[in-house]
């Protein structure tokens, strides 16, 4: 690892509020879940992993992604409105997606978010087919994908990675490793770890960074992203720990306390607020009232999530094909069609 | 435009190179598609015109072209991915399935993916058990998708030009035993909507519905129940989703009795699936239980004698036909 990085401008007070944010996001969204008002059975915190905003930093407006089943601090390091973003896990009507998706599937045409995806890789080639868009339309557009360690193992990467190196595609494969696949720690998944020597192998540039500097992401994350503008596709691996289990009823039994507590040591929001406190960048006042703002802001989505309406039955058959286009049939219209009188003349 | 001469393989590479000619968005990726011009050759040439950024030859990796394909049409492009064989489906059903067919609903209507996959199914040319499959049922199944599956020289074209335009992903299957037919091409002149069977033969005494290759099994089959005075009509089904189905139940209702003709196997299939939405439908003007006449539930073999005995043949459908209608049972039911 590289010694601790030395912030250099107020961006990174900025990173600091976006991490404070997703931190509580993820808090507030596990109360969501232990009230039992997640929509979904399934939530994945990506608390530990905030240094991510190194990365979703260093995009620009314009610029795609697809995430995975811990994308939510990825949506809000590129603009997501938490209150949407905390009604479409409650499965509410001005949720992103209209309560069809849930966590693991919300995205946002608007802010360049391609979809989060529940198949582990299976966001993956889409930035391959972005990458094509972009550089035959000569857009200056660059996607993203972002997943875990867990997705090292799906052939999918590899065919996407090949592609994308063949094909000078301005696309990134970001790898938030975060040690687990679920339950399955990364030493006992793979073969070989050095996973940006795979990267490597495909032609791809790459870059590894402590996912508990996030300016060292930050800066690692720039490079790569204005060679993939020039048509050098890139990998980008963020070392961090997944502070709690895979999912929020997971209590993690297949790891010791030692390790959680060696892990949680690598904290990037307590680092980061050490490091902008010592170099005078924040005063703690500052950084106490970031602290507190994030707690409000977050606190009014989970009553927003809450109190939102969920979404009339009747949507359930819209949007599985366009507007305008043969939909499906309900079954009770079906049904009556059949056992009515008229039909049997 | 005037009416031409043309292949069932002449009219897809057609219908591609219009499509390009008309929208600067339609790109095609798969396996050999540029240079080598297509393993069945129907994208032959079609890189020296539009070159490497819109004919892209992609490596052996059926999941990503696929997936590609599925962020391109996320992105703004049309694009057209290749399959070589349905029989290499299932390495993509995570993409097709999980993919393709559900971002529009799971992302709540912002995200379609209007792109066609191509791909080539059916027996005929001793292919064998992994290069001669009609997996058009596994496709019919997933909520999100259209199926086009065409069986004529001037439904090549249209069905595919008319694919391009939808917006949401369509599976196109062509027929490997296909793509040498001859057959009369208007550009200007569909036979009928996207989406809505055609009457290919009216008759009174039967229905016969099916699509693809059996289609022309099933046309050769009626001219023979009529040699012997047995008037059948016969309904291509073209789009297997949606499936309109109105017309097909005009048709059971008028004739009280109808059999469905694939190639495919029977069990759990597209076939079944019509079968019992018709009984559902027509359970009162029914004569006969409707019969499925299908590829026997086998692995398809290499050996020409076997692999024909396995699917279908205008003897069947007639033998079939005939006993729907006259109760007399046929020399192989003895």
């Amino acid at each position: 690892m590289n010694a601790p990085h030395l912030p250099t401008n107020t961006a990174a007070l900025g990173r600091y509020r976006m991490m404070r944010r997703i931190r509580s996001f993820e808090e507030r969204v596990g109360e969501l879940f232990l009230k039992g008002e997640s929509a979904g059975s399934m939530l994945h915190l990506s608390i530990g992993e905030e240094a991510v905003v190194g990365m979703t930093d260093a995009m620009q407006a314009g610029d795609t992604f697809t995430t995975h089943h811990r994308g939510h601090g990825v949506f809000l390091g590129r603009g997501a409105d938490p209150k949407r973003m905390m009604a479409e896990i409650a499965g509410k009507e001005d949720g992103y997606c209209r309560g069809k998706g849930g966590s693991m599937h919300i995205a946002d045409r608007a802010l360049g978010h391609l979809g989060a995806n529940a198949i582990v890789g299976g966001g993956i080639p889409h930035i391959v087919g972005a990458g094509i868009t972009y550089r035959n339309g000569g857009t200056g557009q660059i996607s993203v994908a972002f997943f875990g360690d867990g997705a090292m193992s799906q052939g999918i990467l590899y065919e996407s990675m090949n592609m994308a190196a063949l094909w000078h595609l301005p696309v990134i494969f970001c790898c938030i490793n975060n040690q687990y696949g679920m339950g399955t720690r990364v030493d006992r998944s793979a073969g070989h770890r050095d996973f940006p020597a795979r990267a490597a192998a495909f032609g791809l540039n790459t870059a590894r960074a402590d996912g508990a500097d996030v300016e060292a992401v930050h800066d690692a994350a720039r490079t790569l992203v204005q060679a993939a503008r020039d048509g050098k596709p890139g990998y980008l691996e963020i070392d961090a720990y997944r502070f709690y289990g895979h999912a929020r009823m997971d209590k993690s039994p297949y790891r010791t306390a030692d390790e959680e507590a060696t892990g949680r040591a690598r904290d990037p929001l307590s680092a980061a607020r050490t490091r902008l406190s010592a170099h005078g960048l924040a005063t703690d006042d500052d950084l106490t009232l970031i602290d507190a703002e994030a707690v409000t802001e977050m606190d009014a989505a989970l009553s927003h999530a809450i109190a939102a309406t969920p979404p009339a039955l009747s949507t359930m058959f819209q949007d599985v094909y366009a507007p305008g286009t043969p939909a499906p049939r309900p079954q009770a219209e079906r049904l009556t069609a059949i056992l009515s009188e008229g039909a049997r003349a | 435009m005037s009416l031409t001469q043309s292949t069932y393989r002449e009219a897809i590479r057609q219908a591609l190179l219009d499509a390009m000619h008309a929208d600067p968005s339609v790109i095609l990726i798969g396996e050999e598609v540029g240079l080598y011009g297509g393993a069945y050759g129907v994208t032959k040439g079609l890189i020296d015109i539009f070159g490497a950024n819109r004919v892209i030859d992609a490596p052996i990796s059926e999941p990503a072209i696929v997936g590609a394909a599925v962020g391109a049409a996320m992105t703004g492009l049309r694009p057209v991915a290749e399959l070589m064989y349905v029989d290499f489906i299932g390495m993509t059903m995570d993409q097709l399935a999980n993919q393709a067919a559900k971002s529009r609903y799971m992302f709540g209507g912002q995200i379609g993916v209007p792109m066609v996959l191509r791909t080539q199914g059916g027996t005929g040319r001793s292919a064998a058990a992994q290069h001669s499959q009609s997996l058009e049922a596994w496709v019919m199944h997933t909520p999100g998708l259209r199926l086009i599956m065409p069986a004529t020289v001037n439904d090549a074209y249209h069905l595919l030009r008319q694919s391009l335009t939808q917006p949401d992903p369509v599976v196109f299957i062509e027929h490997k035993g296909l793509y040498t037919l001859k057959g009369d091409l208007d550009p200007d002149t569909p036979d009928g909507a996207w989406g809505q069977p055609v009457t290919r033969r009216k008759g009174s005494d039967l229905v016969i519905l099916s699509y693809s290759r059996m289609l022309h099994e099933s046309l050769a089959a009626a001219d023979r129940l009529a040699a012997s005075g047995i008037e059948a009509e016969v309904i291509d089904l073209r789009c297997l989703n949606p499936l309109d189905e109105a017309p097909l139940i005009e048709a059971v209702k008028r004739t009280g009795r109808a059999m469905v003709v694939t190639e495919a196997v029977v069990t759990g299939s597209v076939a079944s699936e019509i079968a019992a939405r018709l009984t559902e439908s027509c359970f009162d003007w029914l004569e006969e239980p409707i019969l499925r006449v299908g590829g026997e539930d086998i692995p398809i073999p290499v050996s020409p004698a076997l692999e024909r005995g396995s699917i279908p043949s205008a003897t069947l459908i007639h033998d079939t036909a005939q006993w729907l209608v006259t109760r007399k049972a046929p020399e192989w039911a003895a």
